[in-house]
């Protein structure tokens, strides 16, 4: 395997009976990922329940209780490589609880695959999908037309609902979109071209995939590096040695740098950068390393190291669109534990500015009471300040959880508008 | 001019340090279970990288059966020295002879499943809050849905209808006093990038997963070793056999493969040609289709 191959993380969001299994089973069956003893299973139970030939679909059957009940519950993760790239699949299911679960797998993924039955066009379901995405700030759509085999490979019907999506998303915050027309159950435009629809002239599925442009998904401006754990060996040769353990969020960090400390203020240069044993000269987002500073300043988890020229706002009060994530609703002025990066502080809802109804994307000012699958443009206030950044111009740096202090439960996920 | 972007290995290598750097700052008393197994060997390497010039803030703790291959604990033991950190070895024998489980018996029993209640014991017994261990989503299709801070109640049981929502790399750690947390570092990673990172590394594993020469039985469908645990069936000839091993397990039920794969890049091939899961020579899993979805909500690995 080549030395660059990069890893993209998608996510898949469809609804109930649009072939979002079929065309998982499709991907990992043509790209030959599924083993011998799991396509045995499989061929056993499609033949048990009747089926002709192979369901692809029961590839990503998941667990005991969502098989008896024929749903799928949860986020599941699937992986496949070709001589390309390595992907994870964030399959996430496509009835009721759709929010709480695409906003999951969507948080970390560079694309999203949005499915539409061809024979129903866009529904109340695609725009959701197509919301929450736009919402998380997900790189790059994939729009893919589905059992076109059904619908006679109509160029016309493809090219009704392109029209139709592009009419309603034009509201949205999406960057990067392209459709494609294909039938997962047969193969069509999946890995490889279809015979059928000459008409179309763009790239297969996955050929879209290996190839979308993904190495500036991460922000290489605004270096964040925030603290998760202080390195502090205390043996011989080590004495006094402070390294400052933590993931890159954003940016490039270069030996000689000159560096502010957050929220202390305090400056230094960085002097060494480690990944793990080996020292290198220059670190960027999401590298994992640990650095050692010139002055010995007191910093700990939680604070965050980055350049004098390029700081976050350090605030108190902010607004982020929030989402509801637990069946217990929000309590009117209650206190949660907030989480950004690895600080964590207290937290209360100050306001509810307005909710969204994500299925016509309408702002409703007079319901406050935030309930599961909530979206909601909130006020929050903190206990101390946070060094935020807003979500659009850094995922890491722009998101919070809600912790329950009395659950320990995580309640709410937010973006810093 | 340097590329500012990370290879899938690079990635997922930092996706693992960044989780158990996590664990150590959220837990007071996580441990890491090590089998002996590569995953686990894995999990060690990155420790170290994660923690160094530091030590890994964490003992290993081996849930031991007692059918063990002699290699893995002479493995297990060396680790151990090499990295100076603790060991605490959770034993199924004690746990037969308190009385707390009772074996199986029958053609194909194992120690398999008595495994959960000396590890919650351990668990209890040493007040662990965190266990960091090797399990991949890939494996097995209850793991799927596994998330890297995996919720266990005061019973040590896994509800995968009750698991946390885990969004961007925000993770929440908090339990009651009683409950804990598994840990899964290495989620994201396949069987294959397992073994590129092993190789590319040059990671020591035990000399079982090379091919060698041992007696070994066909049962179930895999080369059963001879030990000292397995009774023989009428029927069964013991036969001498150039196998390797894609997992360990317990001697009496990890079955190997026929191989003249020797080094690690010839695995590596090995592997990347495969047409059977990993677990397909587990008797383990073959007890029907979701032998470890529930094993797992008993509090299995």
């Amino acid at each position: 395997m080549l030395e660059s191959n990069q890893l993209l993380r998608f996510t898949t969001a469809g609804s109930v009976d649009d072939g979002k299994s079929t065309l998982i089973g499709r991907l990992l069956y043509d790209s030959k990922s599924i083993f011998e003893d799991q396509l045995a299973s499989v061929e056993a139970t499609s033949k048990r329940r009747g089926h002709e030939g192979i369901d692809l679909a029961l590839f990503t059957d998941g667990l005991k209780d969502e098989r008896e009940q024929g749903i799928t519950i949860d986020v599941a993760y699937r992986y496949f490589t070709t001589p390309k790239r390595k992907f994870i699949i964030a399959d996430t299911p496509g009835h009721i609880q759709y929010t709480r679960n695409m906003v999951t797998g969507a948080s970390t993924a560079n694309a999203a695959l949005i499915l539409i039955d061809s024979r129903h066009g866009v529904i109340e379901q695609t725009k959701r999908h197509a919301f929450i995405a736009s919402l998380l700030q997900i790189p790059h759509m994939i729009v893919c037309i589905n059992k076109m085999d059904l619908v006679d490979y109509s160029e016309d019907t493809y090219n009704k609902i392109v029209a139709h999506f592009e009419e309603f998303s034009s509201k949205l915050d999406i960057k990067d979109v392209r459709f494609i027309p294909i039938s997962a159950l047969n193969g069509d435009n999946v890995v490889n071209r279809s015979k059928n629809m000459d008409w179309y002239q763009g790239s297969p599925l996955l050929h879209t995939l290996e190839t979308l442009h993904i190495s500036s998904d991460i922000n290489k401006i605004d270096a964040r590096f925030s603290v998760q754990t202080v390195l502090r060996p205390q043996s011989e040769g080590f004495l006094d040695y402070r390294g400052y353990a933590g993931r890159i969020s954003s940016g490039i960090y270069r030996v000689g740098d000159e560096v502010t400390v957050l929220p202390s203020g305090f400056s230094s240069k960085i002097t060494s950068i480690n990944a793990g044993e080996i020292e290198i000269q220059e670190a960027f987002a999401p590298m994992s390393v640990s650095m050692t500073l010139n002055d010995d300043i007191d910093i700990s988890r939680g604070d965050m190291i980055v350049k004098p020229n390029n700081q976050p706002v350090m605030i108190q009060e902010f607004d982020v669109m929030l989402c509801w994530l637990h069946d217990q609703s929000a309590k009117p002025r209650a206190k949660y534990t907030i989480r950004h990066t690895s600080n964590e502080k207290k937290a209360l809802i100050k306001e509810v500015v307005y909710q969204i109804d994500i299925d016509t994307y309408a702002r409703n000012t007079e319901n406050k009471e935030l309930t599961m699958n909530a979206i909601a443009r909130v006020t929050l206030k903190t206990t101390r300040p946070l060094m935020l950044d807003s979500y659009r111009d850094n995922r890491m740096t722009g998101s919070i959880i809600l912790i329950d202090e009395n659950t320990l439960e995580t309640v709410a996920a937010g973006m810093v508008v | 001019m340097q590329k500012f972007y990370l290879n899938y290995l690079d990635e997922l290598e930092s996706e693992a340090i960044f989780i158990l750097r996590e664990v150590a700052a959220q837990f007071q008393n996580p441990v890491l279970l090590f089998s002996g197994g590569k995953d686990s060997i894995v999990l060690t390497h990155l420790a170290k990288k994660a923690f160094y010039p530091a030590k890994m803030p964490f003992a290993l703790m081996h849930v031991d059966t007692g059918h063990n291959f002699p290699e893995t604990i002479n493995f297990r033991d060396q680790l151990v020295s090499a990295f100076g950190v603790n060991l605490i070895v959770a034993s199924v024998q004690q746990s037969i002879d308190t009385g707390r489980v009772t074996e199986e018996r029958g053609k194909n029993a194992t120690r398999n499943a008595l495994q959960t209640t000396t590890l919650l014991d351990a668990i209890e017994a040493n007040k662990v809050d965190c266990a960091i261990g090797g399990g991949r989503r890939d494996e097995e299709k209850a793991r799927a849905k596994e998330r890297f801070f995996s919720h266990r109640d005061d019973f040590g049981q896994w509800n995968p209808k009750n698991q946390r929502p885990e969004l961007w790399n925000l993770l929440n750690g908090k339990c009651f006093d009683g409950e804990h947390f598994r840990a899964f570092p290495i989620s994201n990673w396949t069987e294959m990038d397992v073994w590129n990172y092993i190789l590319r590394e040059n990671i020591q594993i035990p000399s079982l997963y090379f091919a060698h020469e041992r007696e070994v039985v066909w049962r179930n469908d895999s080369w059963i070793p001879i030990s000292d645990y397995l009774k023989l069936e009428p029927d069964e000839t013991i036969q001498k056999k150039k196998i390797r091993f894609r997992t360990l397990g317990d001697i009496t039920i990890t079955g190997g493969i026929e191989s003249d794969a020797d080094t690690l890049e010839k695995i590596v091939d090995e592997v990347a040609t495969m047409r059977q899961t990993e677990r397909g020579n587990r008797a383990d899993d073959k007890r029907g289709d979701t032998a470890m979805e529930d094993r797992k909500k008993q509090g299995y690995f």
